[in-house]
């Protein structure tokens, strides 16, 4: 189940994206409403969230050229170091700059 | 359900103040916007459909992750899995004031969640924990983390337009750095590496094994059920 990339289906796509994320945003407050969440159903988002992340990245971290692995090294050490994303970040984006134009 | 906490009510007056304190982390957050615009133009993405994207669903991180999937096609089911589980942090987010919320009339509590992110939440949460009654910092450091985030993609969009070749100036990292400084500085928990390598493992062996995309959600469902594993910390009583 795809859609193509029109601008219908993009937009279908945006309203579906925005259609969940609210679902987030409010469901809490819903179910709370009714149930209490316990430390397990917790446990398991908590963990869940930052998983999702890993997941994403794995690919570029496999795939991706060594400008894309040092970038995302960078990014780690600035981001330990310094606890501030922006500056991290930058150092990312500066990092495969530097190693794709030697 | 009436029980003897303070109030809250929601106005225009501290929805003006939560703006105003807002506005400094904003500027922060023109840039991460203007790293989107460029970001999703380099995925393809139209000007339009970027700034859309931003307004519409004002959620950076799985924003940037969506971008990953866009191509001639849009696979369905892990749009909604990524968007649902990066966001899936906002369930707890919301049920931790959800005390202070009932509070108010029906309409205007799932109106005041409309524009919450982990900023705005954060200080609104602060609120609630030191007494305060007004909602007003939830939904107006909503609305300017979202009105600079829109200004910021459109930046981005009215820059990145004129780079050709991003990848020469590292651009096409700027999705994975971003993910990574989110997930390094959400956490200060070392017990989150076991789900994390779990994930990445898992991811590794979909993508080898399963079809494209698979790697996201069980990558996910791996990391979160090597979570339920972790000792439960000191069971907090919210």
């Amino acid at each position: 189940m795809s859609l193509p990339t029109t601008l219908a289906g993009t937009l279908a796509a945006l309203v579906i994206m925005a259609l969940v994320t609210y679902l987030t945003r409010s469901g809490g407050v819903f179910i709370m409403s009714r149930l209490p969440i316990g430390p397990r159903v917790e446990r398991f988002i908590n963990a869940m969230a930052g998983s999702v992340l890993v997941a994403v990245i794995t690919p570029m971290a496999v795939q991706g050229d060594w400008g894309a692995r040092l970038a995302l090294v960078a990014t780690l050490v600035v981001m330990l170091a310094t606890r501030r994303p922006l500056p991290a970040i930058l150092a990312g984006i500066l990092t495969a700059a530097l190693w794709r134009l030697w | 359900m009436t029980r003897p906490t303070p109030g809250a009510q929601l106005d225009l007056a501290g929805t003006l103040v939560g703006i105003r304190r807002m506005a400094p982390l904003s500027l922060f957050v023109i840039v991460f916007g203007l790293a989107f615009g460029v970001a999703a133009l380099s995925r393809g993405l139209s000007g339009l459909e970027a700034v859309l994207m931003s307004a519409l669903v004002f959620a950076g991180a799985s924003q940037f992750a969506a971008l990953e999937l866009w191509g001639p096609q849009i696979p369905l089911l892990p749009l909604i899995a990524i968007t649902f589980a990066i966001n899936a942090r906002h369930l707890l987010m919301g049920a931790a004031i959800q005390p202070w919320l009932a509070h108010l009339p029906a309409r205007q509590r799932y109106a005041s969640v409309v524009l919450m992110s982990d900023s705005n939440w954060a200080m609104a949460a602060a609120d609630y924990r030191s007494g305060a009654t007004n909602v007003g910092m939830l939904v107006g450091g909503g609305i300017a983390l979202w009105l600079a985030w829109v200004l910021g993609t459109l930046l981005g969009v009215a820059f990145g337009s004129g780079i050709e070749q991003p990848e020469r100036f590292g651009l096409d990292v700027i999705m994975g750095c971003f993910l990574l400084a989110m997930l390094v500085g959400g956490q200060r928990d070392l017990g989150m590496l076991l789900p994390w390598a779990a994930a990445a493992l898992a991811a590794l062996a979909a993508m080898a094994w399963l079809p494209p995309h698979a790697h996201v959600i069980v990558g996910a469902l791996a990391g979160g059920l090597a979570g339920l594993l972790l000792p439960s910390r000191g069971e907090t009583p919210s």
